[in-house]
C-alpha cells in the first residue's frame, strides 16, 4: 500500500555535483518521459470521447432523418408495407417502467433506510450492502431467464407483468446503495434534534432524514431508471414484445428497446429507419432524465450520485 | 414536516385533552406506576415501542428481500436446468456439440467466444481508462474536468442496444472494408486475422464490448485515485520527482489493488453484456483462432436461441448455461468489490 523508502544511493552521501552530463541527460530523459506520458493521457482521452461524439451524432443524424409525426402515432405497419411507428412500444415501455417503479422504488428505499438508519455497524447490513453491490453486476439477461422461469413458464404465457418484476429486480441493488449514500450525508444533529423532541425513530426517518436526503434519492431513483428503461434483455422472455395495441397487463407488451432489437436484426430497411428513429427517442429520454437529475441535484446542499 | 405542526399546541395535548384510551401504549400502562401525560400523549402521536419496531421490521424485510433475490434466482436456475445438469454433468463444459436436433448439448464454444471477446476488450479498454483517470484526475485543468467526466458518464447512459445499432450499421462496415483488410495485411502473419471477413465477428464484438465497459472502468479507477491522499502526491513531488513519476510511485502505485478490482467490475460486465454483441458477433458456435470468425458467447445464446427452444433438454442446457454465467459474473463481481471496498473504504463513498 504504501511507497516503498527510496534508499539513498552512495552517490548522495556526499555533496554531489548536479550539472554532470549524465545528471542533465537522465533530467532530460524523465521531462521527455512526462511529457511523453501526459500525451498518452491526452490522446487516450480524446479516443474515448470520440466514440460517442460519433456514436451520438451518426445517431442523431440517422434518426432526425427517419422521425415524423406517424412514428408517435401509429404501430408497426405489416410486412412489405411503408410508414407505422412505435406508439404502442412508447406506451408499452411506460406500463412496463411504471410497474418497475411501484415494484423496486420502495423496496429499493426501505433497504436503504435499514442500511443507514438501523443497521449500521451490523453484520447484516454489510452483508445486504454487499450482495446489493454484487447483485448490481449480475447480467441482465439471466434476469430475464430466472423471472421466465418463475413467471411465465407457469402461467404458460409471456406478459408484462413479468417484464416488469424482471427491471424491479434490476432496480433494487442500485436504489438501494443510492439511498444509503445519500442518508449518510444526512447530519446527524438532525436526527438528534428530532428524536430529542420526541418525535419517535421512525417518524424521524420518514420526516427528517429521508426529505433532508430526497433530493439525492431522487437522483438515484431517476438513474436506476434511466438505466432499466434501456435494458433489452430482460424483456425477450418476459414482456416478449406484441406488433399490436395492448394495454392488459397479463399479455405480452411491446417495449421501445425491444422494438429497436426486432426492427435492427430485420431485414427490411424500412425496420432499420425505424429502429434509428426509436433510438434517437431512447435515448432522448434517458439523456433528459440524466441532465435534469444533474442539474436537479446540484442545485440542492446535496450532491448526488454519479 | 410534520411533526412541528404536531407540537405547535403542545398544552393541549398535555393538560385539557383527556387522553383518549390508548390503543398501541397498552403495555407501557401496564404497569404500576401510571404513565406520566408527556408519554401518554407521545403515544397518541403513534411514537409506541411497537410502531417504532413494526417500522424496523419492514425495512429490515425489504432489505432482506435482497438476500432472497440472490437465492431465488439461484434456486429456480438450478431447479430448471437440472435436466442437463443430471445428464450432462461436468462434460457440459467441455463439450464442443451444440446439436438442438440429436439433443447434445456443450458449452465450450459459448465459453470460448465469452472469454476471448471480454479478454480482447479488456486489452483494449484497460489502458485507455487508465489514461483517462489518469487524465481526469492528475492533468486535466479544472475547467475541462466537469464536462469530461460528464461525457464519460454519458457513455454508460447509452443502451446496450442502441450501442448494437450502432455496431451493426457502421462499425461492421468499417470492418469489413477498412479496418479488417488494413489488419490483414499488416499483421494477418500472427494468424488471428484470417478467413473470410464478413464484419460480424469476435473483433467487432470485441470492439464495441471495449467501448461500453470504458466509462464503469476510468469512472470507478478515478475515484480511487481521487482517495489517495495528497501528501502522497506532495511528499513525491518533494523529492523532486516529475508529474509522471509522482503519478506512477504517489498514485498508481497506491491505487493498484483498488484499480485491478475496477477492471474486475468492467470484466463482469463485459462477460454478461448481451444485447450489442449478440447484433455483431455472427453467432455462430464454433472455436475459431481467427478474430475474423463470427463467434457465439453465453449471453448471446441465450438471447438468440431461449425463444425458439421447444424440448425440454435445449430449454433446461440454456438455463445451465444462464447459470454458469450467474455463478461466474457473481465471483468475478465479489473479487471485484473486495479490492475496490479494501482501498476506498475510508474515502467517502460514491454510486457505482
Amino acid at each position: 500500500m504504501s511507497t516503498r523508502p527510496i534508499a539513498p544511493s552512495p552517490a548522495l552521501r556526499e555533496p554531489t555535483n548536479f550539472n554532470t552530463r549524465a545528471m542533465r541527460f537522465d533530467q532530460m530523459r524523465r521531462t521527455a518521459v512526462n511529457h511523453l506520458v501526459t500525451g498518452i493521457a491526452v490522446l487516450s482521452t480524446v479516443v474515448v470521447i470520440t466514440p460517442l461524439l460519433l456514436i451520438l451524432g451518426y445517431l442523431i443524424y440517422k434518426g432526425a432523418s427517419s422521425l415524423n409525426l406517424a412514428f408517435f402515432t401509429q404501430i408497426p405497419k405489416p410486412v412489405g408495407e411503408d410508414g407505422g411507428g412505435m406508439a404502442n412500444s412508447i406506451v408499452g415501455s411506460g406500463v412496463i417502467l411504471t410497474l418497475a417503479s411501484l415494484m423496486g422504488i420502495p423496496i429499493g428505499i426501505a433497504a436503504g433506510v435499514y442500511l443507514a438508519e438501523f443497521g449500521r455497524g451490523k453484520a447484516l447490513a454489510t452483508a445486504v450492502r454487499f450482495t446489493a453491490d454484487v447483485l448490481n453486476g449480475v447480467p441482465s439477461i439471466v434476469m430475464g431467464i430466472s423471472i421466465y422461469a418463475l413467471i411465465v413458464k407457469p402461467e404458460q404465457h409471456f406478459s408484462a407483468f413479468a417484464g416488469g418484476v424482471a427491471l424491479a429486480i434490476m432496480m433494487v441493488p442500485t436504489i438501494t446503495r443510492t439511498t444509503e449514500e445519500m442518508l449518510a450525508t444526512v447530519p446527524h444533529a438532525i436526527r438528534e434534534a428530532a428524536l430529542g423532541l420526541g418525535v419517535p425513530k421512525w417518524r424521524t426517518a420518514i420526516s427528517v432524514s429521508l426529505r433532508t436526503a430526497s433530493p439525492g434519492i431522487i437522483t438515484g431513483c431517476m438513474l436506476a431508471f434511466a438505466r432499466v428503461a434501456g435494458e433489452t434483455a430482460p424483456l425477450l422472455f418476459t414482456a416478449f414484445g406484441n406488433q399490436f395495441w395492448s394495454l392488459s397487463l397479463t399479455q405480452p407488451i411491446a417495449a421501445l428497446p425491444l422494438q429497436i432489437y426486432i426492427d435492427a436484426t430485420g431485414p427490411y430497411d424500412v425496420w432499420h429507419r425505424l429502429a434509428w428513429a426509436g433510438s434517437l427517442v431512447l435515448i432522448a429520454l434517458i439523456m433528459v432524465s440524466v441532465t435534469l437529475v444533474r442539474v436537479f441535484a446540484n442545485r440542492g446542499q446535496l450532491k448526488g450520485g454519479s | 414536516m410534520t411533526s412541528h405542526s404536531d407540537s405547535n399546541t403542545p398544552e393541549d395535548g398535555l393538560v385539557s385533552v383527556p387522553v383518549p384510551t390508548a390503543s398501541e401504549s397498552g403495555a407501557p400502562a401496564a404497569e404500576d406506576p401510571p404513565p406520566s401525560v408527556i408519554r401518554r400523549f407521545l403515544a397518541t402521536r403513534g411514537s409506541g415501542r411497537l410502531a417504532d419496531q413494526a417500522f424496523g421490521g419492514l425495512m429490515v424485510v425489504c432489505a432482506c428481500s435482497i438476500f432472497a433475490i440472490v437465492l431465488f434466482i439461484l434456486t429456480i436456475l438450478i431447479l430448471r436446468s437440472k435436466l442437463s445438469l443430471v445428464q450432462f454433468g461436468w462434460k457440459f463444459f467441455t463439450s464442443q456439440a451444440w446439436d438442438p436436433v440429436s439433443g447434445d448439448f456443450g458449452a465450450l464454444p459459448f465459453i470460448y467466444g465469452t472469454l476471448a471477446t471480454s479478454f480482447l476488450a479488456l486489452l483494449m479498454a484497460v489502458p485507455l481508462a487508465l489514461g483517462v483517470a489518469v487524465f481526469l484526475t492528475e492533468l486535466c485543468p479544472k475547467l475541462l474536468r466537469a464536462p469530461i467526466s460528464f461525457l464519460t458518464e454519458l457513455l454508460a447512459a447509452i443502451p446496450s442496444v442502441v450501442y448494437g445499432l450502432w455496431a451493426a450499421f457502421v462499425l461492421v462496415p468499417l470492418m469489413r472494408d477498412s479496418l479488417g483488410p488494413f489488419l490483414y495485411k499488416y499483421l494477418g502473419w500472427t494468424g488471428f486475422f484470417e478467413g473470410a471477413n464478413f464484419g460480424v465477428g469476435m473483433l467487432t464484438a470485441s470492439i464495441i464490448l471495449a467501448i461500453m465497459i470504458l466509462p464503469i472502468i476510468s469512472s470507478l479507477t478515478r475515484d480511487i485515485m481521487t482517495a489517495v491522499p495528497n501528501s502522497q502526491r506532495e511528499a513525491v513531488l518533494a523529492l523532486g520527482a516529475t508529474r509522471w513519476e509522482m503519478i506512477r510511485v504517489g498514485v498508481l502505485r497506491n491505487s493498484r489493488i483498488g484499480i485491478v478490482g475496477a477492471v474486475m467490475l468492467g470484466l463482469g460486465r463485459a462477460l454478461g453484456e448481451t444485447m450489442a454483441v449478440t447484433m455483431v458477433i455472427g453467432n455462430h458456435a464454433e472455436i475459431s483462432k481467427s478474430l475474423f470468425a463470427p463467434g457465439y458467447t453465453l449471453a448471446s445464446v441465450i438471447a438468440n436461441e431461449f425463444s425458439e427452444a421447444t424440448d425440454d433438454t435445449y430449454l433446461s442446457a440454456l438455463i445451465e448455461i444462464g447459470l454458469a454465467l450467474f455463478l461466474v459474473t457473481i465471483v468475478v463481481n465479489t473479487i471485484a468489490r473486495l479490492l475496490v471496498w479494501a482501498v476506498t473504504r475510508g474515502a467517502p463513498a460514491r454510486a457505482a
